[in-house]
């Protein structure tokens, strides 16, 4: 059993999870029926089904712990209580940049899956494991995407590059721990992020250098999951407008 | 590609593989890729297995269009599903496509080009989340009823793929009735909704099973070589009777003051169908005609940059393996 501050501070954590992959998948979605080749169209429902799925597997744990219900945290939260990064919010942008957001995404949640699974809470453990193997998956498919675009023509590395540019500062943002988390790291029950960012950056750069892209010096780090961009408002209006359409609506 | 130039009336064999062909598909066969067929089955088939391609790949359109919309977890999971599902059976019609000598690339040119057809329904907007009931429950009812009759299709490909793709829509057609089922017995709104979208979807979706079998020139060729198996009044009249009973049950109006039970026969009769609008819909005088088509169209232009990088690292991969 978790004491109660443990215990809050892992609802924290698992809603910064959940809110990542909501924010994900709702821009992996907006692909749906628009992707450069129907293939591309299954795989990227299926990826957006995939990342949906986690935020409802660490919504359910939540809900162990704390009763809440997790369509209402999804629906009926407003953008000030999100607490996604800023990395997935950002607008689509072609497919360029939806790979390269996506595979810097899937190495990160590669890397500290692995370590989760470890975890001293068991409900975390045994979903970090789950969880991974469908993140293998996403990681080969993105890896091989930002290969084809590192070294396929001029444009696409042109594209792939400015995408990386632009979004690679934002991944700092992901090994940032929550106020509460450093209690969860010393419980064993959280990876301790911040020692898994050097590690991500190294595998990333070679990976990035590989296919002929390079990582860009600087840019903004956001300083924590309370910071957004303006594009977070539109896309969760967008996201609840159906459930808050009606009050009165007791089931969908 | 080698165009294919056999199976033609002048050729001097036609009569007596003729004969040879349909009396295989008397006895149930099923003709396959390689085997001797009349080119006119092999033009009739290309016509209806790319026009279905084509349906299922615009079709992601008008439904893709709520994923974002979607107002649970479940739900939006499931239409994610969905939506993956029509992109999959678009998939395997172009293939089954394929095997009888036409490219996918050249289908896409006849779909972009405005020249191919797709099923008119997806020529309707879908105003309200309660469109994504009404067409699970109602379109994709209507399109298993046809394509539970295509899985008898004399090609083996083809009946093949209806086989496969009858078993998924069977799925979305059941999650589309749960849905319509629970906001008809919902909140006001959601009541309300719902029948919206009924009223809004009933004639095009009867009018999906195609003209009647009198305005029908292709129904008998296709119905002696074994392409059809039943006509389209007979898909549409099996539709009615199972959908009329349930809609009703379900406490909701159909639009159609006509529409009766007889008792001697135990179909359902609807009134007359507004056909006007459907030869207007299919010649691109429709509601979303237009639309759907710019979306194929800029899919396909924006995606053109990434199609190129493809075959460019696909060529050096090639180059680096012969190295
Ligand atoms: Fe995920
Ligand atoms: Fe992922
Ligand atoms: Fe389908």
């Amino acid at each position: 059993m978790l004491d109660p501050y443990l215990k809050e501070a892992l609802v924290a954590r698992l809603t910064a999870w959940a809110d990542d992959e909501v924010v994900l998948a709702q821009r992996l979605s907006e692909w749906v029926g628009h992707a450069p080749i129907l293939e591309e169209d299954i795989a990227i429902a299926n990826l957006a089904q995939d990342e949906l799925g986690h935020a409802k597997v660490w919504l359910e744990l939540r809900q162990e712990l704390d009763g809440s219900d997790p369509d209402h945290l999804v629906f009926f939260r407003d953008p000030l209580e999100y607490q996604n990064a800023v990395l997935v919010e950002l607008p689509k942008g072609d497919w360029a940049f939806t790979m390269v957001r996506q595979y810097l995404f899937d190495a990160y949640e590669n890397l500290w899956l692995k370590e989760a699974a470890q975890s001293a809470y068991p409900p975390l453990a045994e979903a970090a494991g789950r969880i991974l193997k469908e993140e293998k998956f996403h990681l080969r498919h993105s890896s091989l995407w930002l290969e084809r675009l590192g070294q396929g023509t001029e444009e696409s590395h042109r594209r792939a590059q400015e995408a990386l540019d632009t979004l690679f500062p934002y991944v700092r943002q992901l090994f940032q721990l929550l106020p509460t988390d450093e209690a969860l790291v010393e419980a064993g029950i959280l990876p301790d992020l911040r020692a898994l960012e050097a590690p991500y950056l190294e595998e990333v750069e070679a990976r990035l250098e590989r296919v002929g892209l390079r990582p860009p010096q600087g840019g903004y780090v956001p300083k924590s999951r309370q910071e957004h961009t303006e594009y977070l408002w539109s896309l969760l209006a967008e996201m609840q407008s159906v459930a808050r359409w009606d009050p009165e609506a007791k089931a969908w | 590609m080698v165009k294919l130039r056999i199976g033609y009336p002048e050729d001097p064999d036609y009569g007596e593989r003729l004969a040879e062909f349909e009396a295989r598909i008397a006895r149930g066969e099923k003709i396959e890729p390689g085997d001797w067929m009349p080119a006119e089955y092999r033009r009739q088939l290309i016509r209806m297995i790319s026009q279905h391609a084509h349906s299922e790949w615009v079709g992601m359109l008008p439904e893709g269009a709520w994923i974002p919309r979607a107002p649970s977890l479940r739900r939006k999971l499931i239409l994610l599903a969905k939506v993956q599902d029509e992109a999959g059976h678009g998939q395997y019609l172009y293939h089954a496509a394929e095997t009888l000598g036409i490219t996918r690339e050249e289908m896409v040119a006849a779909l972009l080009s405005g020249k191919a057809k797709y099923s008119n329904i997806f020529n309707y907007p879908t105003l309200t989340w309660a469109d994504v009931g009404i067409i699970g429950w109602l379109v994709d009812g209507m399109a298993i009823k046809n394509q539970t009759m295509l899985a008898q299709c004399s090609y083996g490909p083809y009946s093949r793929a209806m086989v496969r793709i009858c078993a998924e829509e069977t799925f979305h057609h059941k999650q589309g009735k749960e849905a319509v089922l629970l906001y008809a017995k919902g909140s006001r709104k959601q009541r309300q909704m719902v029948q919206d979208a009924l009223n809004r979807w009933w004639w095009p979706t009867l009018m999906m099973a195609g003209p009647h079998d009198t305005d029908s020139p292709h129904t008998p060729l296709l119905l002696r070589w074994g392409i059809k198996t039943k006509t389209n009044d007979q898909v549409r009249q099996e539709f009615l009777n199972e959908h009329v009973p349930e809609l009703l049950e379900a406490g909701l109006r159909i639009p159609d003051p006509h529409l009766r039970y007889d008792e001697k026969t135990g179909n359902w009769i609807h009134g007359p169908i507004p056909w006007d609008e459907f030869w207007k819909v299919i010649n691109g005088e429709g509601p979303m005609n237009r639309q759907r088509l710019l979306a194929r169209r800029r899919a396909h232009e924006e995606g053109r940059w990434v199609r190129e990088a493809l075959e460019a690292y696909a060529q050096r991969q090639l180059a680096q393996a012969a190295d």
